[in-house]
């Protein structure tokens, strides 16, 4: 494949996940358990909007067909969306939003920082950026996941089951399809398939701090990255869509 | 033996522009209008949460999103600093809250009603966060210390507020024939209601004299009312909008605009919780309440066993 | 309904010299006050330093001996370097 077009779908799984767990953190905004966490929660989803939108910006100068992130963002259909199947997820109650996080933090943290050092230079610099807020993810996330985990009966069982049924989505982070192996091979991007290492060694370091068990099960859904979602992410978009879709052309 | 100060006492450093503070000796009626005026305020940022957040997932661009989604956060804050503030005085977070949830405590009639479309996100801003800058910068300098210095906190965070409430409308009024009519009917649904949010008329303002002479409201309702359509009334204009109020004129005589008359009826069976969304508002707040009790209990829990040490584990 | 401790949030500023208290939150321990403290209180680029105390802890002077404590001190003038005459032609002093 030419590498514009690799690296436009690289970019867009990058910006994909970013903006669709976002939103998700969003609807979160005045529902919270606490105040405290409500502004906690929004800072996480505005990091992770701020990255979406260097990704997708980018993506879009790549493509060079004139699509700005707006345009992306809201013009798309979701066979068209690259983000990994884990980020479009419901909320369900606080314990899989922290599963769901958790679970990503400790691989977006990991990817991030190999990322750092990609030869395409943008890429590093938005990597850089988002490595320091993506530490601080990290660290709330799993903060949750141990307070939730070794706090009562009932919070250990929910938190366990939110592990346990988010466990499938996490195989589809580490696979290397062509578009990985060609942005690898050319220095830009990164080798998924070796984070999975330290990403298993964090997630049970802090499961174990959580008196949590690691799940098993080797089947993994996966799709994300060529456009094959699950049912959950039409309905999203239908959501986040809507005013650009029922104004077309119209400025905001 | 602690020296107290009387009422004249209490007034005099009032008139002398001194700040009371968390520990000094105040009336009790003076607390307790506190409490209830600081909760009040509390309330409304949280419940104003409600409609505007509506709008979040909707955003119509990525920008607008993170605008929006930064505004509903900072309300978020403003509750905090303020629920801070009713804890010095003696009530605790919780009980504020309970008092909210069990039907109790008041909020700013306003986040009663309905945001509908994309333009109503922009009348919050422009209108409703209008009116509370209107109230709210006077209040840095009310009596109250704690009180005091969450507004100057609250009015620093407050001006793009409206900044971003008003850009919203200029690009709706510059837009599509539709956009701009989503405006108008925008701002003629929020238009009265935000009139409403100064309070009752001066002569029907139960607590609003005494609360002058502690200084803790600086200016009365049909004072700020009035203030506040002086502002917005050329600014509406400038959007190519059209006031809903036939009777909106301005006075060279009086250098103000006159309006017109505002049905109280409708105020008043809102506060007493008939508006279009009291009860839907309250119901989202209790949900989030209860739907969190695990989460915050599994915190508490967690922080006692880590006190406590792992030999009791 | 479980209780969470009040904390009082003091921040050193960029520019700033002492830590300036800015408010209080609500948290189950020390770890989550502070990440709570610069969520809520460092949105706007506020703070470099933070510290975090249990309300708790936190020891007041009381306004009734606001006297006794503090105004023994205004009349020992000779604490400021003014009070003392230093002659002509004298530098660095």
């Amino acid at each position: 494949m030419k590498t514009g077009n690799a690296l436009f779908e690289y970019l867009l799984r990058l910006g994909d996940n970013c903006l669709i767990l976002s939103q998700r953190l969003s609807e979160w905004c005045g529902h919270g358990p606490v105040l405290e966490e409500d502004i906690a929660l929004t800072n996480v989803a505005l990091d992770l909007l701020g990255q979406a939108r260097f990704w997708l910006s980018y993506a879009g100068e790549i493509e060079g067909a004139g699509r700005d992130e707006d345009q992306l963002a809201f013009l798309r259909e979701a066979g068209e969306f690259r983000n990994a199947l884990l980020l479009e997820q419901p909320n369900g109650h606080y314990g899989e939003t922290t599963a769901r996080q958790f679970y990503f933090d400790a691989w977006h943290y990991l990817a991030l920082k190999e990322l750092r050092h990609s030869s395409d230079a943008r890429v590093a610099e938005i990597a850089e950026k988002a490595l320091k807020e993506v530490s601080y993810h990290l660290q709330r996330s799993a903060d949750w996941v141990i307070r939730l985990g070794d706090g009562t009966e009932e919070s250990h069982r929910r938190m366990q089951s939110s592990l346990d049924d988010l466990w499938m989505y996490t195989g589809e982070l580490f696979e290397m399809d062509s578009i990985d192996e060609q942005m690898l091979r050319q220095g830009i991007g990164i080798d998924l398939a070796v984070l999975r290492l330290s990403w298993l060694e964090h997630v049970e370091k802090t499961l174990a701090q959580a008196t949590l068990q690691l799940p098993a099960g080797n089947w993994m859904r996966r799709g994300g990255k060529q456009g094959v979602h699950t049912e959950k992410l039409g309905f999203l978009l239908a959501e986040m869509q809507f005013l650009q879709r029922a104004y077309p052309g119209a400025q905001w | 033996m602690h020296a107290e100060v009387d009422e004249r006492g209490f007034q005099e450093r009032l008139d002398a522009g001194i700040k009371i503070e968390p520990k000094d000796w105040m009336p009790e009626a003076y607390r307790a209008t506190l409490v209830r005026q600081i909760s009040q305020h509390a309330h409304s940022e949280i419940v104003g949460q409600l409609p505007e957040g509506n709008w979040i997932t909707r955003a119509p661009t990525l920008k607008r999103k993170a605008i929006l989604l930064a505004k509903v956060q900072d309300e978020a804050g403003h509750g905090l600093y303020l629920y801070s503030a009713v804890e010095t005085l003696g009530v605790t977070r919780n009980q504020t809250i309970e008092d909210l949830l069990a039907g109790k405590a008041k909020y700013s009639s306003i986040f009663n009603y309905p945001t509908l479309t994309w333009a109503d996100i922009g009348m919050i801003g422009w209108l409703v966060d209008g009116a509370a800058i209107v109230n709210q910068i006077p209040l840095c300098r009310c009596s109250y210390g704690p009180y005091a210095r969450a507004m100057v906190r609250i009015c620093k965070e407050e001006n793009f507020h409206q900044r971003q409430g008003f850009d919203i409308l200029l690009k709706l009024s510059r837009g599509t024939a539709a956009q701009k009519s989503m405006a108008q009917d925008a701002l003629d649904r929020w238009w009265w209601p935000s009139l409403m949010m100064h309070g009752p008329p001066d002569a029907e303002s139960k607590h609003s004299l005494q609360s002058m002479r502690w200084k803790i409201k600086l200016f009365s309702n049909d004072e700020l009312r009035r203030k506040f359509v002086d502002q917005i009334a050329p600014q509406a204009v400038y959007l190519g909008l059209e006031i809903p109020d036939p009777d909106l004129k301005w006075n060279a005589a009086r250098g103000h605009y006159d309006f017109g008359k505002i049905d109280w009826d409708e105020f008043y069976s809102v506060v007493k919780g008939n508006g279009p969304c009291n009860r839907d508002r309250l119901r989202t707040r209790i949900e989030a309440h209860e739907k969190g009790a695990w989460v915050r209990e599994a915190a508490a829990a967690y922080a006692e066993k880590k006190r406590a040490g792992p030999e009791a584990a | 309904m479980s209780d969470w401790p009040l904390w009082e949030v003091f921040i050193r500023s960029q520019h700033g010299l002492a830590h300036k208290h800015v408010g209080s939150l609500h948290a189950p321990d020390a770890e989550m006050a502070m990440k709570n403290a610069r969520d809520v209180y460092t949105r706007r680029n506020e703070g470099i330093s933070i510290w975090v105390v249990r309300s708790s802890d936190i020891t007041a002077s009381s306004p009734a001996d606001k006297e006794v404590l503090f105004e023994p001190a205004n009349s020992k003038v000779y604490r400021y370097p003014g009070f003392y005459e230093v002659p002509e032609g004298i530098e660095h002093l």
